[in-house]
């Protein structure tokens, strides 16, 4: 028995804690139960991450992971780096947190026979985040992507209503749109490379793309593949699907598929541009630019349709698009820097919106179950942690220094100066986003801090639990510590994303 | 009306949410303009009618563009079949020339999905699994979604079906469906031997329980098949999958040894754990076929 290295069967220790946690949750009858397993899961998983991440930027390494007997070419691998161990720590702080912080949705919206069942798709829409996060397989990668659509539309239809009906609707039918591209782009890319894993795939692209052989169906894959991606995350002309589904979702799953599920799908990307197409095929392909250009797009749109709204949910759901319309501009800038912006922002966003979404949900509550703004006037008031903590998001979204949202802003800034004939634009379009964003935001905030005459009945507070208390605290402590204390951050992701080529 | 006191009006109004739109009307009356585009959209039915040729022309169009494009790349794509394509690299070579003595199984496909890329495979299990969860979660009488007037159906199906002799039906569904079953069975534990497997094995079976349960009714279903069964089923199939292979993952990916004994190749009792992760996957199947199946008819297992 040779000596075992256990730090790397970490991700395969995640992976499938997260699924066995899925599947004994059936045998639970009782949502407090399964909500438990799910919690005990995500803090393992938590702590596995940490120490795995403690791990791989001490020795600065990456290493991949054989799944069974067969090594690279024959079986399947996992592989693991400092970007993705970040990455799969900051998924289960937010999932924690989340699903703690918002339990009591769960239990208010979703019926109590069919809460455990709920837990399942929760368990198994992090498992499959995990597995697109660590794989090193295209076709895992697909498979685990029509796990998270599955559990993302359970999320959503969860609550029963006929309005979540409707949104759960259009998810799945957008939603398998990217299914189906991304598959389609996997069953052309097998067939003039003959590979399924990542490395071998990105020797023959190169050789492919050196040699002029098959160029075209290379260009339609690679086509297919990130339009696949860009629709499944939500990348602006393809955003529809979002409003509908987050304004009638239980707010824990909004927060979830918003703040987390979109991000999967994106770091699935960067990592098959650095390890699959590999960052020059794309700059010629001209996949990047297309990226770039929606992204722009989807920053200044998201803020102008999230202005036109009157609903918080909704506002927040195109403020998502925004957001993800940033995250793809950084990476059409192709320099590092600019993907290391982008990788911070993803952080960022995660740790943000789905705070946003738990202090909505809340506010609306207290405010009767009402949605528009001009209802939830006073709410801040009436609910001081969640309008604390939708302000500071707000502030963070916005862009204010000392929060998180505004590093990733300034990064994005200064990566416009690698990235040669795209400054101007990046820096316009950053600013009149940040307008539009502070636009938005700004005056919701105004809204919720402004004192309501009722007329007859006296304001009542709301009662918050505790656990939603602690959560909102530890999101905004971890908000403003990420706003402070940036440069560990930067550098593991710089380390990982330089591991990743 | 004064010009700047309407421009605070509206910020105010806006700062406020939706205290603009009931300004906006006001204001608009006031003024006698056009009626503004409302700022919450409703499903227009008649805008929608009109723009119909719009819509048909659009799609008709995005169609072609696709076609056009999967045409184009098909006819770039290696000729299928050929010896000098891509995919027949090391990779293929290895699971035909190595893999009945690396994974002990005479079907080369059980080998490759039940052993060199086992981990895709567990994966799609569990999608089946999932997608027989979500279905319950929509589907599952609950307070939410049954009102009085569908379960006063639901009880008058019932009743008519109990009435219904369907004799045809039933006597072909009494003679068919255990051989229908013991066929899947048969195809199932023949997996690593012969074509087929756990996944064509099961949708077999699954057939076979649904040709019981439209024959004999739910109820007669219900003596041996409810949904603790269901759960119970899957949740073991799904468990001992995931046991075995985080065996063999951990064990072979960290080289430790132990492997499980091969057997000799062609015998019903080799290749390792593919004969019963084969039986997983196929009563997994099972289940989900007939779950579906009673979830789409009753609500209810």
């Amino acid at each position: 028995m040779e000596h075992v290295n256990l730090v790397h069967n970490i991700p395969f220790f995640s992976i499938f804690i997260a699924m066995f946690s899925g599947i004994i949750t059936p045998l639970v009858k009782n949502g407090k139960i399964a909500h438990k397993i799910h919690m005990i899961m995500v803090l393992i998983v938590m702590i596995m991450s940490a120490i795995l991440l403690m791990n791989v930027v001490k020795n600065g390494e990456s290493f991949t992971f054989m799944m069974g007997h067969f090594p690279a070419p024959w079986g399947n691998e996992l592989r693991a780096g400092p970007l993705e161990a970040l990455m799969a720590l900051t998924f289960s702080v937010v999932m924690f947190l989340t699903v703690t912080g918002g339990i009591e949705f769960i239990y208010h919206d979703v019926v109590p026979e069919k809460q455990s069942f709920y837990f399942i798709m929760m368990n198994a829409i992090f498992g499959g985040m995990l597995s697109l996060i660590y794989t090193n397989d295209i076709f895992t990668a697909y498979v685990f992507i029509e796990i998270i659509t599955i559990a993302s539309c359970a999320l959503i239809m969860a609550k029963g209503t006929a309005q979540a009906m409707v949104g759960t609707t259009h998810y799945l039918v957008i939603s398998l749109l990217g299914s189906g591209l991304v598959l389609l782009g996997i069953c052309i890319l097998y067939s003039i490379t003959g590979h399924l894993l990542f490395p071998q795939i990105k020797e023959s692209v190169m050789q492919l793309f050196q040699s002029g052989e098959y160029s075209f169906p290379l260009l339609v894959v690679t086509g297919f593949m990130f339009i696949g991606i860009a629709i499944k995350s939500a990348l602006f002309p393809f955003h529809s699907m979002l409003p509908g589904a987050y304004q009638s979702a239980v707010p824990t799953s909004s927060g979830i598929l918003s703040g987390l599920v979109l991000k999967s799908y994106i770091i699935l990307g960067i990592k098959l541009i650095y390890s699959v197409f590999s960052v020059d095929v794309m700059l010629n392909l001209k996949i990047l630019d297309i990226l770039f250009v929606f992204g722009l797009a989807g920053m200044v749109m998201g803020s102008v349709y999230a202005m036109r709204e009157t609903r918080m949910k909704r506002m927040l759901a195109y403020s998502s698009v925004a957001q993800i319309g940033y995250i793809y501009m950084g990476i059409g800038m192709a320099s590092r820097i600019g993907m290391v912006a982008a990788c911070f922002h993803i952080l960022a966003h995660a740790v943000t919106k789905s705070m946003l979404f738990l202090c909505c949900g809340s506010m609306v509550e207290t405010c009767g179950n009402k949605e528009q703004i001009y209802y939830l006037r006073g709410a801040g008031l009436r609910n001081p942690l969640a309008g604390i903590g939708f302000t500071v998001g707000a502030l963070s979204m916005v862009g204010v220094p000392l929060f998180v949202g505004f590093i990733s802003k300034l990064y994005f800034a200064t990566a416009s100066i690698y990235a040669p004939g795209k400054m101007a634009a990046v820096l316009i379009v950053l600013g009149i986003s940040m307008i539009l964003n502070a636009l938005y935001f700004l005056p919701s905030v105004i809204a919720i801090w402004t004192p309501v005459k009722k007329e007859g009945e006296e304001a009542k507070k709301a009662v918050i639990s505790p656990a939603f208390g602690v959560c909102i605290v530890l999101f905004i402590l971890i908000n403003i510590g990420m706003g402070i204390f940036y440069r560990p951050f930067i550098s593991i992701i710089e380390m990982g994303i330089s591991l990743l080529q | 009306m004064n010009e700047k006191k309407t421009f605070w009006q509206h910020l105010q109004a806006w700062v406020n949410g939706e205290e603009a739109i009931l300004h906006a009307d006001e204001y608009i009356k006031k003024r006698e303009q056009p009626h503004q585009k409302r700022w919450i959209k409703k499903p227009n039915m008649q805008r929608i009618k009109e723009n119909k040729g719009l819509y048909w022309f659009l799609c008709v169009l995005v169609s072609l563009v696709f076609i056009t494009i999967m045409l184009l790349v098909v006819s770039h794509l290696p000729t299928f079949g050929q010896p000098i394509n891509p995919t027949n690299n090391e990779v293929m070579e290895r699971y035909l020339e190595k893999g009945i003595e690396e994974t002990g199984a005479i079907n080369f496909v059980a080998g490759m999905i039940l052993d060199y890329r086992a981990f895709d495979t567990f994966g799609e299990s569990n999608v089946l699994f999932l997608a027989v969860i979500s279905v319950l979660i929509l589907l599952k009488r609950d307070k939410k979604n049954i009102n009085a007037r569908e379960d006063r159906e639901t009880e008058e199906d019932e009743r008519f079906d109990r009435s219904d002799h369907k004799s045809i039906l039933k006597i072909g569904a009494k003679y068919l469906s255990p051989v229908v079953i013991l066929y899947g069975i048969y195809v199932v534990l023949n997996g690593h031997l012969s074509p087929g497997g756990g996944f064509s094995g099961g949708s077999i079976i699954g057939a076979g329980l649904i040709l019981y349960a439209a024959a004999n009714g739910h109820e007669a279903m219900r003596r041996f098949f409810t949904f603790k069964t269901f759960t119970l089923i899957s949740v073991g199939c799904l468990l001992t999958y995931c046991g075995c292979k985080s065996y063999s993952f951990f064990t072979g990916a960290n080289h430790v040894g132990y492997e499980i004994p091969k057997g000799i190749p062609g015998n019903i009792l080799s290749s390792g754990f593919i004969l019963p992760l084969n039986i997983c996957v196929g009563l997994i199947v099972a289940c989900t076929m007939y779950g579906f199946y009673a979830l789409f008819t009753k609500g209810d297992m």
